[in-house]
């Protein structure tokens, strides 16, 4: 852990279509730190992971993120993954005709043009792909199919994690990683995110569930509720959570709006 | 005036031209070709059904001229060549304008059996046993056709022959004035012979107005295998009509994709008749539209026998203000039994400038069949589109490697595997913006930088 800043969000809001979902969000993260957004469903946990990547059908109406000292909400999605930032999809999308060869040949080359780098080597290019694939023990077969398509659930979230061992982010958001998981396919996806931990780069695990957390410990744990954090504390609040369910969060949350 | 009176008045003009320099049998043609298109007055436009959203009429307005007298026009056929992807060696027929030209690939290879040739070095007797004798009755295309026809290709392979190298042909435009090329190629199949051919248009001369009226006549005879595969790479100024009729006998397999690259107009009409029962009929197309291309297809199979199999795919993608038609008619006849015919057209419009008009159509005469048939048009989709933004893909690459992926079933439609590398690989320059229109050259120099 560092006095770095990696990522500043300030009074973040967003809206889609006209419905504004994010409504002041505060965030500060470090090299090396682990965070833990938690939240009931439509809290607007998955909006923010969008928001930060860059996905146009939402839109920013206010605030800022500063990434790395970068305006990141000023950069198109490709630049924000090239400067270092990485979603990995709560429901990763199927692309027919698209071989994944293909498909992470064209990011890989891309974030090197980006850098002012020739294009990777045919034979550096593949032996990069076995190296990481074994991150997360990707069957090789998958990587000559089409992009996700005809994948299970649990190869899809590998796949997400090969991706971000490809391309080496500081900044890596989960989101909702966990769902659709069995036992062991989450303990291999855990585990290939903590073997790329490093303390240069820092991870955002989007959760529902405390389970997940068992397997990445976080350092912070913050709880977004109807559009803002609520709480902020430690790995404590995620098992309080667990035990409690969101009601009692609700609960103070309603009395403090109607004490204002 | 209209565009058809210009070479009605060109073939009377010119009809002693035109038959000294032309076999007796394409001669025997005229007659008919003159009585029909007298009484017809003009080509197909837009108030003819089928033709509602290409006028063959404006297609051929243009003063083209018409090389009766056969001069010699120079090309560059090396320079057709620099399209040719390497490792694929074919059996390689050019055809400059109207004019065929042996290369030497076919002296000394072409097994017993096997014709690939002129239609003049076919005997009079046998090239009359199939002109116009393969599927379809007669229409404005074929009338066109023959009254101003002096030369062909004619690809023959005899019973029980089965030729393993592909055949190609290479129709290049040449020339410094606008000019018609009237084409026909004749495929012969006996029983049980086995056939692939690929067929690619090209126009030399960019900025040349050039119009081909062509018609394909594939007769499958019983058990034979025919694979047609037809690449059109032309340029903005070219507009073709061309005409594929193909007959199948007994136990017959037919499989032709058409694929347009790059073009002006296009207007492509298939026409296959399966007369013999179990024959399958495999027909595919692809169209990628960009700046005006303009590309419509029209496809008839009717099933006359029992137990076949057809099956349709058509795509396109269309973007910047190009338009395209598709009109697919299946016909079931009746007393036809057990036959399986499915249609499928999907298509995507990469821009809010491209248009897309479809028609989809079943006619069944009996209720022992099982038919499909389905339309879709959409856009790219967004979500993948973003999905791999967010891996650092920028957007112009995202979309063209989705449009590529668009087209990756109907290149799997292809048996012949190098065939299937070779569309696979002209389709990614194309979307690249390497091929066609660009030039030749610029397919050259991409080709070496991959290798």
């Amino acid at each position: 852990m560092s006095d770095e800043i990696l990522l500043e969000v300030k009074d973040l809001r967003a809206k889609v279509e006209d419905k504004e979902i994010l409504k002041g969000i505060n965030l500060t993260i470090r090299p090396g730190e682990v965070h833990a957004i938690m939240g009931p469903n439509g809290s607007g946990k998955s909006t923010l992971s969008s928001v930060l990547a860059g996905n146009p059908s939402f839109t920013v109406t206010g605030g800022e993120a500063t990434f790395h000292g970068v305006d990141l909400l000023a950069l198109s999605p490709e630049d924000r993954s090239h400067e270092g930032l990485f979603l990995s999809f709560q429901y990763p999308v199927e692309i027919p005709g698209v071989s994944m060869v293909n498909f992470m040949r064209a990011a890989v080359n891309a974030k090197r043009k980006y850098f002012d780098e020739p294009p990777m080597s045919a034979s550096d290019f593949l032996k990069m792909m076995r190296q990481k694939r074994a991150v997360v023990d990707l069957d090789n077969k998958l990587a000559s199919r089409s992009v996700n398509e005809g994948f299970s659930g649990g190869e899809k979230k590998r796949n997400e994690i090969f991706q971000m061992a490809v391309l080496e982010p500081r900044l890596a958001i989960l989101d909702e990683t966990d769902s659709g998981l069995d036992i062991d396919a989450l303990r291999v996806v855990a585990g290939g995110v903590n073997k790329l931990k490093t303390d240069r780069n820092a991870t955002i695990v989007i959760t529902h569930y405390q389970r997940l957390l068992d397997y990445i410990k976080p350092d912070y744990v913050h709880i977004l509720y109807k559009g803002r954090i609520v709480r902020t504390g430690g790995p404590e609040l995620a098992l309080e959570l667990e035990e409690r369910g969101y009601d009692w969060i609700k609960a103070e949350e309603e009395n403090k709006t109607g004490e204002a | 005036m209209g565009a058809l009176k210009q070479y009605i008045d060109l073939a009377r003009e010119h009809r002693s031209t035109l038959d000294g320099n032309a076999p007796a049998a394409l001669n025997e043609g005229r007659e008919r070709a003159l009585a029909f298109l007298d009484e017809a007055r003009r080509l197909p436009d837009g108030s003819d059904e089928g033709y509602e959203k290409t006028s063959v009429e404006e297609m051929f307005k243009p003063d083209f001229g018409v090389n009766v007298n056969r001069v010699n026009i120079p090309v560059n056929v090396a320079r057709s060549f620099r399209c040719d992807v390497p490792n694929i060696t074919t059996l390689l027929a050019v055809v400059v304008n109207d004019r065929f030209v042996a290369t030497s690939t076919l002296q000394g290879n072409l097994p017993e059996g096997v014709r690939v040739c002129s239609l003049r070095d076919v005997p009079r007797e046998e090239l009359e046993g199939y002109l116009g004798r393969s599927a379809g009755g007669y229409d404005a295309a074929m009338a066109l056709n023959s009254l101003l026809l002096q030369d062909g290709v004619f690809i023959g392979v005899d019973k029980g022959v089965k030729l393993h190298k592909p055949v190609q042909i290479v129709n290049i435009f040449s020339g410094g004035v606008p000019l018609l090329a009237p084409r026909r190629v004749i495929v012969a199949a006996g029983e049980g012979a086995e056939v692939s051919i690929l067929k690619c248009d090209h126009t030399q001369t960019p900025g040349v107005k050039f119009a081909s009226s062509e018609i394909v006549e594939i007769f499958a005879g019983e058990d034979a295998r025919v694979e047609w595969c037809d690449l059109e790479e032309s340029t903005p100024d070219t507009v073709r009509w061309c005409q594929l009729r193909c007959c199948q006998q007994r136990g017959s397999r037919v499989n032709i994709c058409g694929a347009t690259l790059t073009n002006g107009v296009t207007r492509n009409e298939y026409l296959i008749e399966v007369e013999g029962d179990g024959c399958e009929t495999l027909l595919s197309g692809m169209a990628i539209g960009s700046g005006r291309q303009h590309i419509d297809n029209s496809s008839f199979i009717c099933h006359s026998a029992d137990h076949g199999h057809s099956d349709q795919l058509f795509k396109y993608v269309l973007d910047e203000n190009a338009s395209g038609a598709f009109e697919g008619l299946i016909e079931v006849a009746h007393g036809a039994r057990h036959n399986e015919a499915y249609q499928s057209n999907r298509n995507l419009l990469a821009s809010g400038g491209a248009r897309m008009h479809t028609r989809p159509q079943l006619l069944i005469y009996n209720d022992d069949v099982k038919c499909s048939h389905g339309a879709t048009t959409g856009q790219l989709d967004e979500a993948a589109l973003f999905y791999m933004r967010s891996r650092g893909i920028p957007v112009d690459e995202a979309r063209k490697m989705l449009m590529q992926a668009f087209m990756v079933d109907v290149v799997s439609k292809i048996n012949l595997e190098t065939l299937r590398d070779r569309l696979r690989y002209l389709l990614e320059l194309r979307f690249a913006g390497g091929c066609g229109d660009v030039s030749c050259q610029g397919c050259h120099e991409n080709m070496f930088n991959d290798a």
